[in-house]
């Protein structure tokens, strides 16, 4: 079934076509990743899914539901969490505290809040962090870090961190762009883990850009290939290695994302 | 040395208004990086709001406050929503002259309706000076100082421990990140603005309180430079620590240079220092140093 599908997706900053034409969907707990070269318009994509750009042209239905012209809190709140291609973790916050702000998507933060706050919303408050505590600090393994500061943590800590904190927001979509980009082995290996983990047993489905090609091959269901803003092949990691579009526009005649 | 104390704890009254006031400043720049050049003149209509409630219509302190605080606040909202909401995007320079723009709108608009005559208040506070030890300190400016003190403390508190707070520290962080985390980021505009009014305008009214409302009151704001770029632009700590700083040297600096050169070291005084810091520190001495990515 498709939780997510996108149709006919145009964009374009002034002259500068970004997006032509992109459609796919993606089915309810798949791991879904989008690969391309350099400025195949990768990121563009999730902005648009996240409501950072609005495409002219084209539509996005999450669940059935249209939500091209809804601002990301709006989409944030109906369950599409994100993490970052240059971490974007609060830096002076601790790591709970982080994380805490990850749960606020369920709680209206409006103007009328600061008044209702001592209410409801605190019990409220109080059950979401300690679900959040055990559950997903647990799960991450990084109790013993959550009450440092994010910015004195080490990088791959730093996008665990991103990772709880997109979690702590109990999404139905997680997007994640390049979640191993700059991590040594031993750290993308955790975070393959993770990923897969979370799968399973979060029931999520995760749509993710990465670069690092076993990783991709290794984890997903399914792969989109981009270039020059175009989708050129989708399939599972087979076919998608096999295509010959594929093998001329993104690996050349390298072999190397093949081993 | 008793002169010395007398202009130390004047020092720290005064220091402790200005904090307030640099706290208006800093929440609205914190969240939107926008520099609020009217901060001034919020807290004028502060005051004035305050001159009619109590002289005008008579009502109590209490209630006058209550009005006061409910005024600034639509302030604050009517002018984020009205004005600063459309410049978004803007080069900085055209934000910066809009608000000084509109600080002589509201300079003009005061005039217009309550006159450009000197007004004073009735006794908010006891009028018994608080002595403690051989120490005399003004009733006005102790008072003064417990209520900015204690508008500050409050602040504080909202932005550890509520929601709200808590989620206008994220988008003040990082607005993509906010904006992903479900955080309604314009909303948190607008709040920075109310909060940023309300603040300036109790500071408005503490400085009323002590040396009466003219139209030309924000003009003190002016001093909430060295403040702020003293204690960093975006570091509510800092504006506080700021505060304290420049209330403290503008004392020492009247009470013994003055008599020396014949009077207004007083008001250069934080002028001189934010030269000096700008020198030393250009980022304040708490405040965010950008680092470019490379």
């Amino acid at each position: 079934m498709a939780i997510l599908e996108v149709n006919n997706v145009h964009l374009s900053f002034g002259g500068l076509q970004v997006l032509h034409d992109v459609s796919f969907s993606v089915n309810s707990g798949e791991i879904y990743a989008i690969i391309g070269p350099n400025g195949a318009g990768k990121t563009s994509i999730l902005n648009c899914l996240g409501g950072f750009y609005h495409q002219q042209k084209g539509q996005i239905d999450f669940n059935g539901i249209d939500i091209s012209h809804l601002t990301p809190d709006r989409r944030a709140s109906l369950g599409l969490a994100r993490t970052f291609q240059n971490i974007a973790l609060f830096r002076g916050m601790t790591v709970l505290d982080n994380i805490k702000l990850g749960s606020h998507a369920h709680l209206k933060t409006g103007l009328l809040d600061a008044a209702l706050y001592w209410g409801r919303a605190h019990r409220e408050e109080m059950e979401l962090r300690e679900e959040i505590e055990k559950d997903i600090i647990d799960f991450l393994e990084i109790e013993h870090i959550r009450k440092q500061p994010v910015s004195t943590l080490a990088y791959g800590l730093q996008k665990r961190v991103e990772l709880a904190r997109a979690l702590a927001m109990q999404p139905k979509i997680l997007l994640m762009d390049e979640p191993v980009a700059g991590m040594n082995a031993e750290e993308t290996e955790d975070m393959v883990r993770f990923i897969l983990d979370i799968q399973e047993e979060r029931d999520l489905t995760i749509i993710i850009i990465e670069h690092d090609m076993r990783m991709i091959m290794d984890i997903s269901d399914r792969i989109m290939v981009l270039n020059f803003g175009q989708k050129i092949a989708e399939g599972n990691p087979q076919e998608v290695q096999q295509h010959p579009e594929v093998l001329k526009a993104y690996l050349g005649t390298d072999k190397r994302g093949q081993s | 040395m008793d002169f010395f104390l007398l202009l130390l704890t004047s020092g720290i009254a005064v220091g402790g208004i200005y904090a307030l006031i640099a706290l208006g400043f800093v929440l609205i720049y914190k969240a939107t990086s926008i520099i609020n050049f009217a901060t001034g003149e919020f807290m004028m209509i502060g005051a004035y709001i305050f001159y009619s409630c109590s002289v005008l219509l008579g009502l109590p302190a209490i209630p006058s406050f209550i009005v006061v605080m409910a005024g600034a606040g639509l302030l604050g909202l009517l002018v984020e929503k009205t004005i600063l909401r459309h410049m978004l995007g803007q080069p900085t320079i055209s934000i910066v002259m809009v608000t000084i723009g509109l600080s002589s709108i509201m300079m003009g608009l005061a005039e217009m309706i309550w006159s450009s005559d000197y007004k004073s208040f009735p006794a908010l506070f006891p009028r018994a000076p608080i002595i403690v030890g051989d120490l005399i300190i003004r009733s006005n400016l102790f008072w003064g100082f417990v209520v900015a003190m204690g508008t500050v403390g409050i602040f504080a508190l909202i932005f550890k421990y509520a929601k709200v707070g808590v989620a206008m520290r994220a988008t003040a962080g990082d607005q993509l990140a906010a904006f992903s985390m479900g955080i309604n980021v314009r909303s948190m505009f607008t709040l920075a603005w109310i909060f940023g009014s309300i603040a300036a305008s109790i500071g408005g009214l503490i400085i009323g309180n002590i040396g009466g409302v003219q139209p030309n009151l924000g003009s003190i704001g002016l001093k909430i430079f060295p403040v702020v770029i003293l204690g960093g632009l975006d570091s509510i700590g800092g504006a506080v620590l700021g505060g304290f700083i420049v209330g403290i040297i503008e004392n020492l600096a009247g009470g013994y240079l003055d008599p020396l050169v014949g009077g207004g070291v007083k008001n250069v005084a934080p002028f001189v220092i934010l030269v000096l810091i700008l020198m030393v520190r250009p980022y304040g001495l708490f405040g965010r140093k950008e680092i470019e990515r490379l």
